[in-house]
């Protein structure tokens, strides 16, 4: 017979733990500067930023302007400042971040639509600019009966920067970025390496020409934060180098 | 735009060393020490030109590196020169693509391979051959 397990008082109702959720409030439109709204909210082991935010969206302040959709991370919505670096919200644990007040801001080196709301034009432009998608002369949509096989070996060299969901945290703590803001950055850089790694990719010249200008991959001082903070392992610093590489000779 | 709609961290988050680790801290660092070289650099010309004027004036600027701010000022020299030529090797080896680590699928929780132990030992390398030549410097100065 199955053994139902004896449920203590003291299990059943733990002591709720609460921190202090700081969130920036901040509207281009008429006001001069930041401030900061704070919240009690309890929490549990397993609750996230993202959703103590929602927490005070629903009982406090629905006018709290926050963008995400997936809460797993995989939309790249909900980047955001947690305790003084970029993170994702939904990612994030309070209890991880050991500290009794969890401060939210929007991230740096976006502009600010409210709160936390950032805009991410310049991201799509400069991820557009370095030609994210194959380029191959015999493509896919003028010949029906052709298949471009690809090796398990060929897929590992760029599996991994494939896995970019344009979550800008990467962009966010880039010292270039910082003060540069026509930089193209290290998530297009980053996209520019996973198609120029990828064995059925022919246009590796084209997108070296792009980055190869004032403001492209000589910006890169390889000081690495934007693989400290990427959430997806994608290692935009591995993939500047290596695209640098190229470019030096380094490597054919 | 002006700098707040464009909501950059500026200079001030440029420079901050404190969030990302011993790299961030080695990317300030080799900032500091080439500017620091370049203003040695450009005294140490005007210094030497002194030379022109002779022997007395020769001497006399001399003089000035004989003092205990100059012999300071030095060691200083002396330490941003080791740590950025030795700083400065392990970044053109990174940014050539020498030893950032090799893409492979990638596996929570993450750990970026180009943030490896290889690197962390050549900035760790670079302070510590600084320190050491900053306190040689310093000795045979201060020893004489
Ligand atoms: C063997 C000696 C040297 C080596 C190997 C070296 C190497 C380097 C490297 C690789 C960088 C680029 C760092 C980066 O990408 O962030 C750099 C930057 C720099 N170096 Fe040197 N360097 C040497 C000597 C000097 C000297 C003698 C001076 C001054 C006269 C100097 C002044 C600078 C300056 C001003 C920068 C720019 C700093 C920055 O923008 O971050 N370097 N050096
Ligand atoms: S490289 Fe990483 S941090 Fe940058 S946008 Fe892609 S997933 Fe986000
Ligand atoms: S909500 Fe989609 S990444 Fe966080």
């Amino acid at each position: 017979m199955a053994q139902i397990p004896i449920i203590t008082e003291a299990s059943t109702t733990p002591s709720p733990k609460v921190i202090t959720l700081r969130i920036a409030r901040y509207n281009p439109q008429h006001d001069s500067n930041k401030k900061f709204m704070e919240f009690n909210i309890p929490y549990e082991r397993w609750t996230t930023v993202l959703e103590a935010i929602l927490e005070v969206k629903k009982y406090f302040d629905h006018s709290v302007a926050v963008r995400y959709s997936c809460r797993q991370a995989t939309c790249g919505s909900c980047g955001m400042i947690i305790n003084g670096k970029p993170r994702l919200a939904c990612f994030t644990k309070i209890s991880e971040l050991n500290s009794n007040v969890v401060t939210v801001e929007p991230m740096n080196n976006f502009p600010v639509i409210r709160d936390l709301a950032v805009k991410f034009e310049r991201l799509f432009n400069t991820h557009h600019k370095v030609k994210p998608y194959l380029i191959h002369d015999d493509s896919e949509i003028t010949t029906d009966s052709k298949e471009f096989l690809q090796s398990p070996k060929e897929l590992e060299k760029y599996i991994q920067f494939s896995n970019c969901i344009k979550c800008g945290l990467c962009n966010s703590a880039c010292p270039t970025m910082a003060t540069d803001s026509l930089f193209v950055g290290p998530q297009a850089l980053a996209q520019a390496y996973r198609y120029v790694a990828d064995s059925r990719d022919k246009g590796k010249d084209t997108r070296l020409k792009i980055i190869d200008e004032s403001h492209g991959i000589w910006r890169c001082h390889f000081a690495g934060s934007c693989s400290q903070v990427c959430p997806k392992g994608v290692d935009p610093a591995m993939g500047i180098q290596l695209l640098r590489g190229y470019m030096l000779g380094f490597r054919s | 735009m002006t700098n707040q709609d464009e909501h950059k961290e500026g200079i001030g988050g440029m420079i901050n060393p404190r969030r990302y680790g011993i790299e961030r801290v080695a990317y300030l660092l080799m900032r500091l020490s080439g500017l620091g070289l370049l203003a040695y650099f450009i005294g140490h010309i005007y210094e030497t030109s002194s030379i022109l004027k002779g022997q007395i004036g020769w001497n006399e600027f001399l003089e000035l590196t004989q003092t205990n701010e100059g012999h300071i000022i030095l060691a200083i020299v002396i330490a941003m020169c080791v740590f950025h030529t030795v700083n400065g090797i392990r970044v053109m080896l990174g940014q050539g693509g020498v030893g950032v680590g090799k893409p492979a699928r990638p596996d929570y929780p993450y750990i970026p391979a180009s943030q490896n132990v290889r690197h962390k030992m050549g900035i760790y390398s670079a302070i510590i051959l600084a320190a050491i030549a900053m306190m040689y410097g310093l000795a045979v100065m201060f020893g004489e």
